[in-house]
């Protein structure tokens, strides 16, 4: 198959690959997918006293294309709010990594994982604020 | 000087022998003829070509000239065994037994069969990919007229145990049926011996060119066969169209190459397969799929735990190789023959057939076992399955949310 410039570039050259402690001061961590089908994606986000994203972490488990939508949005979260990274859709990673129909679901899994992300954080200020 | 990417999928295709090709090239110029011309010279010369090359397919497989039938693969071989002999056999039963993981060509035949009113079982292999010869015979009815069984299976390199299975057919009256596709120029086929009705030929993953096969088709006992391609009674009925004579000539070339040097070239092979499978197995939490004793020297099918399949392919771009994923395909299938050895999903999207053949260099090998340390252990950084099960977490204890 082949694979779009930018799939390459952040397959070849993946940002922000790692982990934070789980349960570090404002990262929330969020896994996506299934081992049976082929992608697993971990998305942290770590959050400042701003409510904003301050740094992003992944690891992932797929094809070319899983590895890079997860890259990307990880580049793409950074810097914004809360409800601004909820706010990234599926077809704008497909769009920016000129995804193939077949490889449209690695773009939905790396939204499903910002959410994640997002609600993973927030019940984890909630359970504090209690 | 290695030239890239390096070829391991001599199970896929093999390139044509040079002595294959300069073969075949007077019988695309000069030697243009119809074999089927009785009236004049040219006729006459295509027609000893063919026949010399229909000598060359028997004698790599033990048989008699007049028992090898040209067709265009072992895809139309498969089709015409199976269903030439179920539809003429019909009278006496409609059951086939076939296995799970056989070719495409057989279980697509088998289900255009069952769409015909047939029966087909499909068995289950052994975890080594082998069939177990107590529960074939659980399997066999009054009724059972055809079975088909591959000689060596395309992913996994097994060799099924052909000689057993063909005496129980024969003690039953049963029509057996071979796809030996896999098998020519890779172990000895003795068809004196072996109690086989009709074998499935390709040329082309034995150094010939695509596009020509042959079907065995046995006479004493004699099969009979319901043609599945009319028109001017080529091939003794069996299979009408014009001989395609370069590639006839190419295929009895290639087979007679195979014979001769089958000796040499698989002890060869059979080291270089030992090397990359030691130097590959070296590798943490990897896995070799189907049995490695009963296996042809030229096969490795490896599993490598935590990394997917596709992004395995891409990161080793410079080796040709299958994957046992063909998630570059709209479903996101494992392969089914992996399956049926009892591989999990993951394992079977994570496993890579490597295939060595005549044109493989010991260069190659140590350059593919280097590339494949690298870049497991890049993709294992990557891996968040990885991650877990080094932090001792039992993967078969988390629930994924399936998508």
């Amino acid at each position: 198959m082949a694979y779009s410039e930018k799939v390459l570039d952040h397959y070849e050259n993946p940002r922000n690959v790692g982990a934070f402690a789980k349960d570090e001061a404002g990262v929330g961590t969020g896994m996506v997918g299934a081992p049976a089908c082929g992608d697993v994606m971990k998305l942290q986000i770590k959050v400042n006293g701003q409510g904003v994203i301050e740094d992003a972490k992944f690891k992932t488990y797929g094809c070319g294309s899983a590895i890079a939508s997860s890259s990307l949005v990880t580049e793409w979260v950074k810097g914004k709010s809360l409800d601004e990274a909820l706010d990234i859709k599926n077809t704008a990673i497909a769009e920016e990594l000129a995804l193939p129909p077949v490889k449209i679901h690695c773009s939905i899994l790396a939204e499903d994982a910002i959410k994640a992300a997002v609600a993973d954080y927030r019940k984890h200020q909630e359970a504090k604020g209690e | 000087m290695l030239k890239f990417p390096i070829y391991l999928d001599y199970s896929a295709t093999t390139p044509i022998d040079p002595r294959v090709v300069e073969a075949m090239i007077p019988y695309l110029s000069e030697h243009f003829g119809n074999p089927a011309s009785r009236s004049h010279a040219y006729g006459w010369e295509a027609e000893k070509a063919v026949e010399l090359a229909r000598a060359d397919v028997a004698a790599l497989v033990n048989a008699d000239p007049k028992e090898i039938v040209w067709t265009s693969g072992a895809t139309e071989s498969d089709n015409l065994a199976i269903k030439g002999s179920a539809q003429f056999y019909q009278s006496k039963g409609k059951h086939i037994i076939t296995l799970k993981t056989e070719h495409k060509a057989v279980l697509d035949t088998c289900r255009e069969l069952e769409r015909q009113g047939f029966e087909v079982t499909y068995l289950d292999v052994q975890e080594d990919g082998l069939l177990n010869l107590d529960a074939f015979r659980a399997a066999l009815r009054d009724d059972t007229t055809v079975v088909s069984v591959m000689m060596v299976n395309n992913e996994v390199g097994v060799v099924q145990p052909i000689e057993e299975i063909g005496e129980i057919c024969r003690e039953r009256g049963i029509i057996f049926h071979v796809d030996a596709a896999q098998a020519t120029g890779k172990v000895d086929i003795d068809l004196q011996k072996l109690k086989v009705d009709l074998m499935s030929f390709s040329a082309h993953k034995t150094y010939g060119p695509k596009g020509i096969g042959a079907l065995y088709v046995r006479r004493k006992p004699r099969v009979r066969l319901i043609a599945q391609m009319h028109g001017g009674g080529h091939e003794r009925g069996m299979r009408s169209g014009t001989l395609a004579t370069h590639q006839i000539v190419g295929m009895g070339v290639a087979f007679r190459l195979a014979r001769e040097e089958m000796a040499t070239e698989n002890e060869r092979i059979g080291l270089l397969r030992d090397k990359l499978m030691n130097g590959l197995t070296d590798i943490e939490a990897t896995y070799v799929n189907g049995d490695i004793a009963k296996r042809v020297p030229h096969n490795l099918n490896i599993s490598f735990a935590y990394v997917e399949g596709e992004s395995l392919i891409m990161a080793i771009k410079d080796v040709a190789v299958s994957s046992g994923s063909a998630c570059t395909s709209a479903s996101l299938e494992p392969s089914y023959v992996l399956r049926a050895l009892g591989r999990n999903d993951e394992l079977a999207h994570s496993s890579i057939r490597f295939s060595i053949g005549r044109f493989t260099t010991e260069e190659e090998v140590d350059f593919t076992i280097d590339l494949l340390h690298r870049k497991i252990s890049k993709l294992r950084e990557l891996s968040p399955l990885w991650e877990m099960v080094q932090e001792g977490v039992d993967l078969n204890t988390v629930q994924w949310a399936a998508h």
